[in-house]
This record gives structure tokens, sequence and C-alpha cells, in this order.
């Protein structure tokens, strides 16, 4: 059976349709979800899509967070469901923490979009196995609040367990801390990074590459294994 | 009906760009001898009924798991009369 990849549309959700095409392009079922929904559709994995939820109103995600929806995420994703949060999907898995730390506006204060380069520092998540740990691949990055903070112990923390799943390379974009683009949970099942992968997933657009499938096709083979 | 104000601000660690930048504005627009700006956030709450203890329970409860995010933030509960 072909595995079940859900995306999550809130109000101001923009990539929710790139996420759902992406999952397809790797081969899933691609099933929407909508914020005041509690029930998951049977999915196997989640995913939260960039954009404004809710305006980027209090802070980024802050009132995503308590959405119906994510009152199951949050119970599944402990249970060891994947859930990839991109961009603003991020910013509502650091207010709903599941993973650790907070976004805020970029250092410079513009809002940034280019083509960014990446290093994938841990292979070992569900979302990034199809990876090998120390690529560089290169997706698009779009972002006002994206300069990640966490206290030193939390950092180091991260570091030492291998959980700074993503790193900026050549230019940091917006000021996070150790030039953290994205973190995973100590499982490995809930990923999170600033970039967008699934704007890479066809020559024709965004980057011009496929940099940004593996991700999708990492969590199916993680699926299909399970 | 009471007032009930909420000040969010930035921990004092945390690196405030915004702050920064009106404070480089100052000099600029000929206002002179400001050595820092922090940038925060102020919630006024117009409270139904009596603001007692368990009011105030409530809005302390309210701003430390959605007002702030105290990972970044500290925030201070004051009733204004």
């Amino acid at each position: 059976m072909t595995a079940r990849i859900g995306v999550v549309t809130f109000p101001g959700t923009l990539d929710d349709q790139d996420a759902l095409r992406a999952a397809r392009l790797a081969g899933a079922e691609a099933v929407p979800l909508w914020h005041r929904d509690k029930d998951l559709k049977q999915v196997d994995a989640v995913v939260l899509a960039g954009g404004f939820s809710y305006g980027d109103y209090l802070r980024a995600g802050a009132i995503s967070r308590f959405s119906p929806v994510m009152g199951t995420i949050i119970e599944q994703a402990k249970a060891g469901m994947p859930v990839l949060g991109i961009c603003n999907g991020f910013q509502i898995l650091t207010e709903a923490h599941l993973l650790p730390g907070a976004m805020l506006r970029n250092n410079h204060l513009h809002f940034i979009c280019r083509d960014q380069k990446l290093r994938v520092e841990n292979a070992d998540t569900a979302w990034t196995a199809d990876y090998a740990s120390g690529q560089e691949i290169s997706v698009p990055l779009k972002n006002m609040d994206g300069r990640y903070v966490a206290d030193e112990r939390v950092l180091d923390e991260l570091e030492a367990e291998g959980r700074v799943a993503f790193r900026y390379l050549d230019l940091n974009p917006n000021g996070s801390l150790r030039d953290i683009a994205g973190i995973t949970n100590a499982a490995g099942n809930v990923v999170g990074l600033m970039p967008h992968p699934e704007h890479a997933v066809e020559p024709l657009i965004g980057t011009g590459g496929t940099d940004g499938l593996g991700f999708f096709t990492s969590v199916l083979k993680k699926l299909v294994a399970a | 009906m009471a007032r009930v104000v909420v000040d969010v601000m930035l921990k004092p660690e945390i690196l405030d760009p915004q702050g920064q930048a009106v404070q480089r504005a100052l000099p600029r627009l000929g206002f002179a001898g400001i050595a820092d700006v922090r940038q925060g956030k102020r919630f006024e709450l117009e409270v139904e009924g009596p603001v007692d203890e368990a009011a105030l329970s409530r809005i302390h409860e309210m701003a430390e798991t959605f007002l702030a995010n105290t990972v970044i933030e500290d925030f201070v509960v004051k009733v204004e009369s």
C-alpha cells in the first residue's frame, strides 16, 4: 500500500500545494489536512508547510500551535509519527515544544529570498535518510523570522547528540546561532528547517535542481520499512 | 471593568535587532544620549468580573503559555487601577 503523507493548511499557509506535489512526486499518496480538524485521516506522516499562518500575529507559529489539528499531531509525533516542519512549520514546531529553541526576526530585519546551500549534518532522521551525512544541497530560502536561537546549554546538547540536522553554508542568511538551518528531536522523527526542500523537486522550478526531493523519498522509505 | 497589563520583553541575552535599529535612528533624528533600546510588547486586557487571585492566576497562565514564549521572552503582569 502507498504511504500517506498529510499536509496541513492553516489560514495563511502558502506552500501546502507545493508540499503535496513534492509528496506525490516522491511516490506518496498526498492528503490535504485542515487545521480545524482533529482527524489526521490515517496519514503515516505529516508536513507543516511554509507561509504566514494567522499572519504571524503575536509570534510566527504561536497561534497555529493551538489549532485542533496540532493537538493530534503533538500526540502522534510523541508516539513516533514522522513530522516535517518547513519554515513556518518549523516555527510552529518550536512553539509547540516538539523542537527546542525559538525562531526570531532575521538579524538584518529584511525578508530574504535566495537559493541557499546547506550541509546535511544528520542523515539518520526519518526525513534525511536518502542523503549522506556531510552532503551539500541547494534549496530555496525565503523568510522574515528565520533566526534560530536557544540557550548555550541547549545548543551544546543539540551539537553533542548530532541533532543539528542542517547547517547554512557560505552565508548565514538570518543570524541563526551556530549557522543552524534545521534540527531534529532526539528520536529523529520530528525535523524542522527554515529553507524549502519542497520548492526544489522539479528541474523547471525553484533552484532548477531536485535536491529537496530526498526529504520526501526518505520518509517514504522509512514508512515502507516500518 | 478592570485592566490588567502584560508586558513582554525579549530576555536580556537575546539579540534585539528591532531595538537596535530604533537606537541607531535616534541620533540621526537629533535625539542624543540614548545608549540602548530594546523593543517589547504590551498587552492590555480588559477583564470581566473581579481581578482576584483566581483571575490573576489565569492571566499568568495565559501569559506563560501564549502571550509570551518563555524560551526567549520574560513577562510581567500588572493590575492597573
